[in-house]
């Protein structure tokens, strides 16, 4: 007997998964409020995840603004006189490393501290400004890797008028590892996520299948092949995780819009102009395809057990 | 076209529905299946339809020895197989026409041909008029005939019945009777259990009597009529 013998043309398979693919829509429309249940499940269940990416890549991408300049604070000190400090900076600004340079003075650091601290009342309680006069220097990229910095760090130290160096590469580093380490987590939980995502969609087909009982028997007696009487409940999953889908890019949508206002009000306060950035379309893309794909995969998986146990008697 | 050798069906509780039971149906005959209540006429069905697998023995339908086919195959086995049960068996969610349809959608069948297959299986069983009308309004007698349509409509060369006419009327029971007769005048070959004896005495059609799972008597056309 040929494997073809009982090939259905393809238009009329085609025909039929479209009609039966707006059947299981319909169905799941029949009963809006456990559906609208489960797609909130899976909606919120992906959103976790995505949101907690999006926050970290937000968070990352704020690490790499720095990255690029991991800059030197040259503490001058407290004697040194203000001449003597540009003279310094001028030096400083001829290295081959430096790519720029610039010199606050005591004054300056004062009233951009009284600007930003709100501590004004207390300074004004002071006799002398505190703070000394401060060079910035940030290296040229190509020489901003560790060791160069260092060198520069070595040579900086022995000048007669800095009296200590802050190197902020350090922190830098250990905020990137430490997203780095959120990363992962992120990644563990959207695994665990995606799996109660299978579970919910799993148990929701399972539910779907024993109220279809009798139909699935029927359709069984009449001679439907294994794969006909899969396909509206693979379709009810697909609807199930690109519904999920849709929610979830929602939820992360608004929590974005819901957290940009605070967050570039808080970046003006550090005078960056640094904003929330929405998912990115590949992001947007993933979400629209591996959601549907989780649902098949989960109404895949109730079918295969839940199917086989029907059988017309 | 429908051959028994020496099939025995056990279930797992050790009750045995068949004891090696032999006959064979030739292809366009119209053959009664009757005894009492348990005697093993619905395991028979069952066996001949692949709803059931025999213990022993080999069940042969269409030159096709069902103890070697793979479970792949057992749907189209089942579309050469018409069959019609005594509680009809209908899709309540949906109307008349949709039910009847239903063989040629799992058949792959275009819709064009669907519904003109569909339309003129209704016609032969009499209830073109409620194509539209959901099974739960029609009556008893008319349900049974929209199960008839629904095994017809793909043109089986077998059909079974496990008592069509158990819960209908005399009058109806000879309708569904002459329903029979009029596919099996088309070549159909027919298997019909039915424990309606005066019903079957007049149909004047071989027999095949059993009684606690074995075949007591095998009786030609018209040996009871006389």
């Amino acid at each position: 007997m040929s494997r073809f013998e009982h090939l259905i043309p393809p238009p009329v398979l085609l025909a039929h998964h479209l009609q039966t693919a707006l059947a299981s829509l319909g169905r799941l429309s029949r009963n809006p409020i456990g559906s609208l249940m489960t797609v909130a499940v899976i909606g919120i269940a992906l959103a976790l995840p995505a949101g907690l990416h999006l926050i970290l890549s937000n968070l990352q991408s704020l690490g790499d603004n720095w990255d690029g300049s991991s800059n030197l604070s040259l503490f001058l000190k407290k004697e040194a006189p203000e001449s003597g400090g540009r003279r310094l900076m001028e030096r400083i600004g001829g290295m081959g490393e430096v790519g720029k340079v610039k010199f606050v003075t005591a004054e300056e650091a004062l009233a951009e501290f009284r600007r930003f601290s709100g501590f004004a009342d207390v300074l004004d309680l002071l006799q002398d400004n505190p703070l000394p006069a401060v060079i910035l220097v940030q290296p040229k990229e190509q020489s901003s890797d560790p060791a160069t910095v260092e060198k520069l760090v070595e040579l900086l130290k022995k000048e007669s008028l800095v009296d200590h160096i802050q190197l902020d590469l350090q922190w830098v580093k250990r905020f990137a590892a430490i997203t780095q380490i959120a990363q992962r987590g992120v990644l563990v939980l959207a695994g665990l996520l995606s799996m109660a995502v299978l579970l919910v969609i799993g148990n929701s087909i399972r539910l779907e299948i024993q109220s279809r009982h009798e139909e699935i028997e029927i359709t069984k007696l009449i001679g439907a092949s294994n794969a006909f009487i899969r396909r509206p409940f693979l379709y009810s999953g697909f609807w199930f995780g690109l519904l999920g889908g849709f929610f979830a890019l929602l939820l992360v949508l608004l929590s974005a819009f819901l957290l940009d206002e605070p967050t570039s009000e808080l970046a003006l306060l550090y005078s960056s102009d640094f904003s929330v950035t929405a998912l990115d379309s590949t992001s947007v893309l993933g979400f629209l395809i591996g959601s549907p794909v989780l649902g098949l995969l989960g109404a895949a998986i109730a079918v295969g057990r839940h199917l086989k146990r029907i059988e017309p008697s | 076209m429908i051959r028994f050798e020496q099939v025995t069906k056990r279930y797992p509780s050790g009750y045995e529905g068949l004891r090696e039971v032999s006959f064979h149906i030739e292809p366009g005959e119209m053959v009664f299946l009757t005894g009492p209540s348990g005697a093993g006429k619905s395991t028979l069905l069952k066996l001949t339809g692949l709803l059931e697998r025999c213990s022993r023995g080999q069940v042969i339908v269409d030159n096709r020895n069902l103890a070697q086919m793979p479970p792949s195959e057992i749907p189209y086995h089942r579309r050469k197989v018409g069959m019609i049960f005594q509680d009809h068996r209908l899709l309540h969610d949906r109307p008349v026409f949709d039910n009847v349809a239903l063989p040629l959608i799992v058949a792959g069948i275009g819709w064009d041909e669907t519904g003109k297959r569909v339309r003129a299986a209704l016609d032969q069983v009499g209830l073109l008029k409620r194509e539209r009308a959901m099974p739960i309004t029609l009556s008893g007698g008319e349900q049974q005939r929209v199960g008839i349509a629904r095994a017809v409509v793909t043109r089986p060369p077998v059909l079974l019945a496990d008592e069509p006419t158990g819960n209908l009327d005399p009058r109806l029971s000879a309708e569904i009777m002459a329903l029979f007769e009029r596919f099996n005048q088309v070549g159909v070959t027919l298997l019909i259990a039915s424990h309606d004896v005066s019903l079957i005495r007049r149909m004047g059609k071989r027999i095949l009597v059993l009684d606690q799972g074995a075949l007591t008597h095998d009786l030609p056309p018209g040996a009871l009529s006389r």
